[in-house]
């Protein structure tokens, strides 16, 4: 009976001791949130972030290694608006940790704290793979990104309150820092206004916003749905009516179509990086934004 | 501007004025200096003002914009409000989602007549899909969380002729900590791999030949699971299933009327990333059921083609391993990826074993029965492009063992006994798949199914599964 008690004491202690010491476990769905955490809370939380900025967020595996991260969350900060909702759910569900179910103070979705856009009016999935609650990559507006820092930090102060002050200081300076390249970053691109873009994805729509761009057209034929040779064609003839300033894709997407149009057509194309780590310069989200608008305006002549 | 040219205007003219009397005295002069730093100091303040009212008007127009630009996200907002939320009592409807699936096939021996030699037949649906055109079974499915504790799931199915089942019923946790979650109801069993996944996220049309013998195709068990995620970072969990033992391998259909449990189930399972491209998991599971009367039928030995019913007693014991393993470019299955996936079944079963409970061939009679027997099969299905995917598959069963206690002491010969004679079936599955989007698949598949003695089964199958209504997630 004592070897059975020593032995549960053990089991319990090595336990309490597995997810490190630190006060808060972020499980970030995106790397961008990832990033985000890490700058609002420093050394105070251990940030993991479920996916990589070569991955497309749509298509994810809900990996036993995901579910075992998200077994140990206290805080899960995700995108929303239905984008994780092929794997989130699931490693939500398998994951037996009520902490972080949606509801919970530990579920965070950025796209509520924001103004979305393309919320579509009809729903219809002939109309390819639209997200019903509006566009969900909500990141490339760093306005958005300014809005979220102000939520996730509160947040982080009601789950861990004994580092309030440290959470406070963090994202104050953190605004700072943000306003002052926000500023920095609309001059830069002042001269991208107006510009039109073709995109592969309808994922850039709240960068092309927020610096007064226009899109002109996308490579896949309809949301989710790979680019088909009609669809480039077709797209093709528009551009040599109306060429558009440059094509873009993300770094997670194939290059192939936006080859096959660029030539064609004779329109500059560029990778953007999307979300942190798309490229050796987007180390943080300040990397991001800065290589974001180096890539574009070294692209729009 | 301009307000500044009058003023220089007005000093000009006050110069001007100053000049055409040249004459005029010194005291003159004082009083014109006088004159013309007063008016510049006038001038200089009313431009001060109309500066500074200039200054508040554009600053209240900057308030003016950004209030609008408020007001838009308001707007948005309450635009996204409106959108998603339904109006009224259908606020909570659970989310739904439909599967529908139908095939074409074309077999060169009857489906009607298949069976797979050397295992005692299950009760389940282990035939291939019809000959020529028919629909599969279409899948309605209801889900939503009860309450901050609870999920409900109902999925039901609803065969091509007419009847409606109960797939998976229960409902689960979402409310409990530290890794624990319960599910209750109906649900398909933890044990192996595949027997918890859904037959339209099956990558063939038809189940391995180990799930129809060892499992009747797909074991849906009416009970209670409890499972528990270790916090660890490599992926451990463990579970527990205590059931009714409704279906194969216990029995009878439908489960005993006893008190207590039919069937229990135990597995665990390990997990993790090899880098960032690779993902696996690899399981071990154990079934225990005590069948009463689990009946099967057979022909006798006097070639007349006379039915005999058996019918087996005792206890089933069945291990599983299985491990899944997937493949995709840094992660990204977009534009390629892999999958293989494989399970091995290893069963013992000892009791008793009675011939032709009916007495419609050479009577009644019981002896004692062990069989030992094992299978396994291994699939790997490959996405070479955005959209499309092969794959193959091959399935090998090993009869092994069966000890009878009626031939043994002589009551009754191995011939009495045909579907029980040792052979080792196999088969060969290839399979194209073409998916449009998440929501539709179209497939075609060959397999050579060797299942019967002397006999190969080509079988080419065409099916469709498309998926309606809410998104769901597919599991690992």
């Amino acid at each position: 009976m004592k070897t059975i008690l020593k032995l549960l004491n053990l089991l319990a202690f090595a336990f309490a001791c597995f997810p490190a010491a630190a006060a808060l476990n972020v499980f970030a769905c995106e790397p961008e949130w990832g990033s985000l955490a890490r700058e609002l809370a420093g050394d105070k939380a251990v940030v993991f972030a479920a996916t990589t900025a070569l991955q497309d967020p749509h298509r994810i595996e809900a990996r036993p290694s995901l579910i075992a991260r998200m077994r140990s969350a206290d805080l899960v900060v995700c995108s929303g608006a239905d984008l994780e909702v092929g794997w989130l759910p699931l490693l939500l569900r398998q994951s037996g940790n009520a902490k972080v179910q949606p509801g919970s103070p530990g579920y965070f979705e950025a796209s509520q704290f924001v103004a979305r856009l393309e919320i579509p009016k009809i729903f219809d999935r002939a109309l390819g793979d639209i997200h019903p609650g509006g566009n969900p990559h909500i990141h490339l507006n760093p306005r958005n990104i300014a809005k979220v820092a102000e939520v996730i930090a509160e947040r982080m102060t009601q789950l861990d309150p004994a580092n309030a002050t440290d959470y406070k200081a963090r994202a104050a300076a953190f605004q700072q820092r943000w306003q002052a390249a926000l500023q920095r970053w609309e001059q830069q691109a002042a001269r991208l206004k107006g510009a039109t873009l073709v995109v592969y994805h309808k994922d850039m729509s709240y960068f092309i916003h927020w610096l007064g761009m226009r899109e002109a057209g996308s490579l896949e034929p309809k949301p989710g749905i790979p680019p088909t040779p009609a669809h480039l064609a077709e797209l093709l003839e528009r551009m040599k009516r109306e060429p558009a300033k440059v094509i873009v894709y993300s770094a997670y997407s194939s290059p192939k179509a936006a080859e096959f149009l660029s030539e064609r057509a004779g329109i500059p194309m560029v990778m953007l990086p999307f979300t942190v780590g798309g490229s050796d310069a987007a180390k943080d989200l300040f990397g991001l934004f800065d290589d974001s608008i180096k890539r574009l305006l070294a692209a729009v002549k | 501007m301009s307000i500044r040219n009058a003023t220089a205007l007005a000093i000009a003219a006050a110069l001007g004025a100053s000049q055409a009397a040249y004459a005029a005295t010194e005291d003159d002069l004082k009083e014109l200096r006088e004159t013309v730093r007063q008016l510049k100091e006038l001038y200089e303040k009313r431009i001060e003002a109309l500066e500074k009212r200039l200054q508040q008007t554009e600053q209240s127009a900057g308030k003016a914009a950004a209030a609008a630009a408020s007001a838009e996200t308001t707007a948005n907002q309450a635009v996204v409000q409106a959108s998603s939320r339904p109006a009224g009592e259908n606020a909570f409807n659970p989310g739904v989602s439909l599967i529908l699936n139908g095939a074409y096939g074309n077999l060169s021996r009857d489906p009607a007549r298949f069976r797979i030699n050397g295992f005692a037949p299950t009760l389940g649906e282990v035939g291939p899909p019809s000959r020529g055109l028919s629909l599969g079974e279409s899948e309605l499915a209801f889900a939503a969380n009860v309450d901050h504790y609870f999920r409900g799931v109902l999925i039901a199915a609803l065969a091509p002729d007419d009847r409606i089942g109960v797939e998976e019923g229960y409902v689960h946790t979402i409310g409990l900590s530290n890794g624990f979650s319960v599910k209750a109801g109906r649900f398909f069993s933890g044990v192996g791999y595949q027997n918890e996944t859904h037959a339209h996220a099956w990558d063939f049309i038809d189940a391995p030949l180990a799930n129809k013998v060892f499992l009747g195709n797909q074991l849906a068990e009416d009970g209670v699971q409890l499972r528990w995620v270790a916090p660890t970072e490599l992926y451990f969990d463990a579970g527990l299933e205590l059931g009714r033992g409704r279906k194969f391998p216990g029995a009878p259909d439908g489960g005993r009327s006893k008190n207590g449990f039919g069937s229990g189930n135990v597995f665990a399972h390990l997990g993790g990333d090899i880098g960032a491209s690779t993902a696996w998991r690899a399981g071990l599971s154990h079934l225990r059921t005590a069948p009463q009367e689990r009946n099967y039928d057979d022909f006798d030995s006097t070639g007349t083609g006379t039915r005999v019913t058996n019918s087996f007693s005792g206890r089933s014991r069945l291990w599983a391993v299985d491990g899944i393993l997937k493949w995709a470019p840094n992660g990204n299955p977009t534009e390629t990826n892999f999958k293989l996936q494989g399970e091995y079944f290893r069963r013992n079963e000892s009791g008793n074993l009675t011939y032709d409970v009916a007495a419609a061939s050479l009577g009644r009679r019981t002896g004692s029965y062990a069989s030992r027997q094992s299978g396994w099969y291994l699939h790997g299905v490959y996405q070479f492009m955005p959209q499309w995917r092969a794959g193959y598959r091959y399935d090998r069963l090993y009869a092994g063992t069966t000890r009878l206690g009626l031939v043994n002491s002589g009551a009754l010969s191995a011939a009495d006994f045909p579907i029980l004679g040792a052979y080792s079936p196999t088969r060969n599955s290839w399979m194209l798949d073409w998916s449009p989007s998440e929501f539709s698949r179209v497939r075609v598949q060959f397999a050579r199914d060797r299942s019967q003695p002397g006999a190969t089964d080509n079988q080419m199958f065409l099916q469709y599964i498309m998926s309606l209504g809410a998104h769901g997630a597919h599991k690992f």
